[in-house]
């Protein structure tokens, strides 16, 4: 098993590693040098302006600091704001994302496996998921009062589609031969679904897990800016209507950062459960 | 063992088996040689019970096929579709046998002593993108073995490997028919492979296919990639196959 | 699409609309806040002769064409570069992947302080949104160009340019429409979500903001039909573009929205 995973990742990186310290600070710098640079020259042009709209990136950190970095250090750091801000959002975001993903694939898989079945449901599916969620952000609103309702509404609505579509179209393509195969040494219905069907279109299925994941965070977002009293897009639209431009830059460095740590983890799982298709026709 | 009466297919208005007839017996190989595009991997997909012949009957032991067969395993051409890519070779091998009702362990080691019959004793946890195409159908082959069928149907199981490879194949073949008694329908374009590994070859027409021909091959066992070929009576069967698919240029210089 | 295909999908929307009219009629579903289909459809017909609405989609609908060209203006020789220089890439990478996760929407509170002028703050974070599909597609297809198209020009003399412009861009073209395809759709829901934040005198937004403080979710779903229907129709004409203009290309997306 252990040879299996070296000559696997030595595989995915062909490269030997070669050369001293040197090569790796030139490495580091050829990649890095911009970030610095306009870093510095943010900073330049920032106090310049002295615009308050338009603080230096110091005074940001400062503020992404002051915010949700002042607590005490047995919780890392993290301020009650930061639990607080970040907690309930986050939560609402994975739950209909897990909630959508789970619908998704399972509906997806089944009509991707009943031809007919999917030609009755397709043309509303492709309606649908052309409806631009933050129209029916008022719908569901007053459809449900509750604004965890009305969230994880506008999430599992505006992110379901990518998931559902992709999945079907994976368990529609799965080669022949594979169900050939399966078909000949006997398996039985639910174990060419779990065993055939689902491994030959998880990579189309992640490919849909990862685009709704961002889409959820949007959403999230949106969600929160509309009709929240909670989260973080709430603080956002409270650093702006208290014209705490600091804040509201802070806010969204703070989004950002939790945009790539999603995307960085998404990625991770992908690879490790994906590892036999990474070689293969990886597209995304 | 096998018995294939009358059997026709056709798909639409095209007809591709018109009225095929011929038998296995318990322990026999039999190759099915023919032009491609005869429609023989139609008809060994009839005999595997994955398509429903227009017309005829085929019989395993006696009885009809009418689903897939619980005793039956294939070897297609294109290891690539149908070996799992998401599972290790040990994987692919295990993963029939758990309708037998073996448990996890028990499963795994038949799976191993199958990957040792065929050469791949180090390979179990490879997965099919780490193995050479021979290595691939290899795999497949230890799969069909491992389930332990009474009939094996191979679909041209050696035209997507080189020529070494091929060989090296068809000997493994001829190797595990010795050691279990198993029958085989092995299915080729190719007519020295037909006669090497057959006891028997069965000549098809080109489509719509009939059998013109059934050849007993009588060469001595265990047989030799050089010697055997260079026998007189090989020599003298690859020509009189050869001559019956004269006049079918669509054999000639094939692939 | 075969007839038979078409008539499901039409039996599919028929059942669909009918379970939802009984469900309403039974009362199982409260009339007052969801509304029976024959209502909304009713209400999505009147609206056109709305000049309200009217206004509001066309305005919508050409603010999210322009951020969208512009887009693709800016998006298309950006990835250009970064797809052929290599250093340019390289330096610009760790720029990129930061700043394409950050959600798009959670820059509009910054537009409305940062631009005064509602057209452009619209506009701007559209365009921003609307951007990365099309750069990282570009670059990604810049990148899949076959090496050997590429040395048998050169190897008749052919220059970098000659290069680009006969072999790379062409090649290219089909990814750089399914980004676009992409963006089209994150495009709309900025323009939507930027009238939701910001108001305006008229907008599909605005529309749905006044309709919903009004309780007529009739309104709201009959609003949200039409930007449904210029969704899918944006859809359908990159689709049937990118059918039509690319034959000889298998893309192999991975993703299918």
């Amino acid at each position: 098993m252990k040879a299996v995973a070296e000559s696997r990742a030595g595989a995915v990186r062909p490269e030997p590693r070669r050369g001293g310290p040197l090569r790796i600070v030139w490495a580091v710098v050829s990649r890095f040098w911009l970030v610095p640079v306009v870093v510095a020259a943010w900073e330049a042009a920032a106090r310049a302006a002295a615009s308050i709209d338009f603080p230096p990136p110091s005074a940001i950190v400062l503020r992404m600091r002051e915010l949700w970095l002042s607590g005490p250090p047995t919780r890392l750091f993290l301020s009650d704001d930061a639990i607080a801000d970040l907690l309930p959002g986050l939560g609402r975001m994975f739950a209909g994302w897990l909630l959508a993903s789970l619908v998704g694939v399972v509906a997806g898989i089944a009509l991707g496996r009943a031809a007919t079945a999917a030609h009755y449901v397709e043309p509303l599916i492709h309606f649908a998921r052309a409806v631009p969620p933050p129209m029916l952000i008022t719908l569901f609103v007053l459809l449900f009062r509750s604004s965890t309702q009305t969230q994880l509404a506008v999430i599992v609505f505006g992110v379901i589609w990518p998931v559902l579509l992709n999945s079907m179209d994976g368990a529609r393509s799965v080669e022949r031969g594979y169900l050939d195969t399966a078909a000949v040494f006997g398996l039985g219905r639910r174990e060419r679904l779990l065993r055939i069907v689902l491994p030959a279109a998880a990579p189309k299925i992640f490919a849909g897990l990862r685009l709704s994941l961002s889409l959820a965070l949007i959403l999230m977002v949106i969600s929160e800016l509309v009709g929240s009293t909670d989260g973080i897009g709430y603080e956002l639209l409270q650093a702006q209507r208290g014209f705490d431009s600091p804040g509201v830059w802070a806010t969204i460095l703070l989004l950002g950062l939790l945009g790539y740590v999603l995307n960085a983890v998404f990625v991770l799982v992908e690879r490790r459960v994906l590892s036999w298709h990474v070689r293969g026709t990886r597209t995304t | 063992m096998l018995k294939v009466v009358n059997l026709a297919h056709a798909y639409g208005d095209q007809q591709v088996l018109a009225g095929i007839d011929l038998s296995v017996g318990d322990g026999e190989l039999v190759s099915v040689v023919g032009p491609s595009g005869c429609g023989k991997s139609t008809l060994l997909r009839s005999i595997a019970g994955l398509i429903k012949p227009s017309h005829g009957q085929v019989l395993i032991n006696g009885v009809p096929v009418e689903q897939t067969p619980d005793d039956l395993a294939v070897v297609f051409q294109d290891y690539s579709r149908s070996l799992f890519p998401w599972l290790s070779a040990a994987g692919n091998v295990a993963l029939p046998l758990r309708r037998k009702g073996m448990s996890r362990r028990a499963r795994r080691e038949a799976a191993l002593a199958a990957l040792d019959q065929v050469g791949l004793a180090g390979s179990a946890d490879k997965y099919p993108f780490e193995m050479s195409g021979g290595m691939q159908q290899r795999v497949a082959i230890a799969r069909a073995l491992a389930y332990r069928p009474a009939l094996l149907l191979m679909d041209e199981p050696f035209a997507s490997v080189d020529a070494q490879t091929r060989e090296d194949l068809e000997d493994l073949v001829l190797a595990v028919r010795a050691n279990h008694n198993m029958s085989i329908l092995l299915i080729t374009h190719d007519i020295d492979e037909s006669v090497y590994v057959g006891d028997r070859v069965v000549v098809l027409t080109r489509s719509p296919a009939t059998v013109t021909e059934s050849l007993t091959v009588d060469l001595p066992s265990p047989r030799d990639q050089i010697a055997t070929r260079e026998l007189e009576a090989f020599v003298r069967l690859r020509s009189e196959i050869g001559r019956l698919v004269r006049g079918r240029p669509d054999l000639v210089g094939e692939q | 699409m075969t007839g038979a295909r078409l008539v499901r999908g039409a039996v599919g929307v028929a059942g669909f609309l009918a379970v939802a009219e009984l469900a309403v009629r039974s009362g199982y579903l409260d009339e007052r806040l969801l509304p029976p289909p024959t209502v909304v459809v009713r209400e999505a017909v009147l609206l056109v002769a709305d000049p309200e609405f009217t206004s509001g989609l066309v305005g919508t609908v050409s603010r999210w064409l322009t951020g969208l060209a512009l887009a693709i203006a800016i998006a298309v020789p950006a990835g250009v570069l970064l797809g052929t220089v290599a250093w340019a890439e390289r330096a610009t990478r760790p720029l990129l992947e930061f700043l394409r996760p950050i959600p798009s929407v959670a820059l509009i509170p910054l537009a409305i302080l940062l631009i005064p002028d509602d057209f452009l703050m619209k506009i701007s974070v559209i365009v921003y949104a609307s951007l990365w599909p099309i750069l990282i597609n570009t670059m990604y297809g810049l990148r899949e160009v076959d090496p050997l198209a590429k040395d048998s020009l050169r190897s008749f003399g052919f220059g970098r340019l000659a290069v680009l412009c006969r072999v790379s861009l062409p090649s290219t073209a089909p990814f750089i429409v399914t980004g676009v395809r992409l963006s089209a759709g994150i495009a709309l829901i900025l323009a939507i979500s930027a009238e939701l934040l910001a108001g305006g005198a008229e907008g599909l937004g605005v529309f749905v903001i006044r309709a919903g403080s009004g309780n007529r979710t009739d309104l709201v779903i009959a609003a949200a039909l039409w930007a449904g229907t210029a969704g899918v129709l944006s859809n359908t004409a990159l689709v049937a573009a990118e059918r039509r203009l690319f034959r000889w290309h298998h893309v192999r997306s991975g993703a299918v929205t």
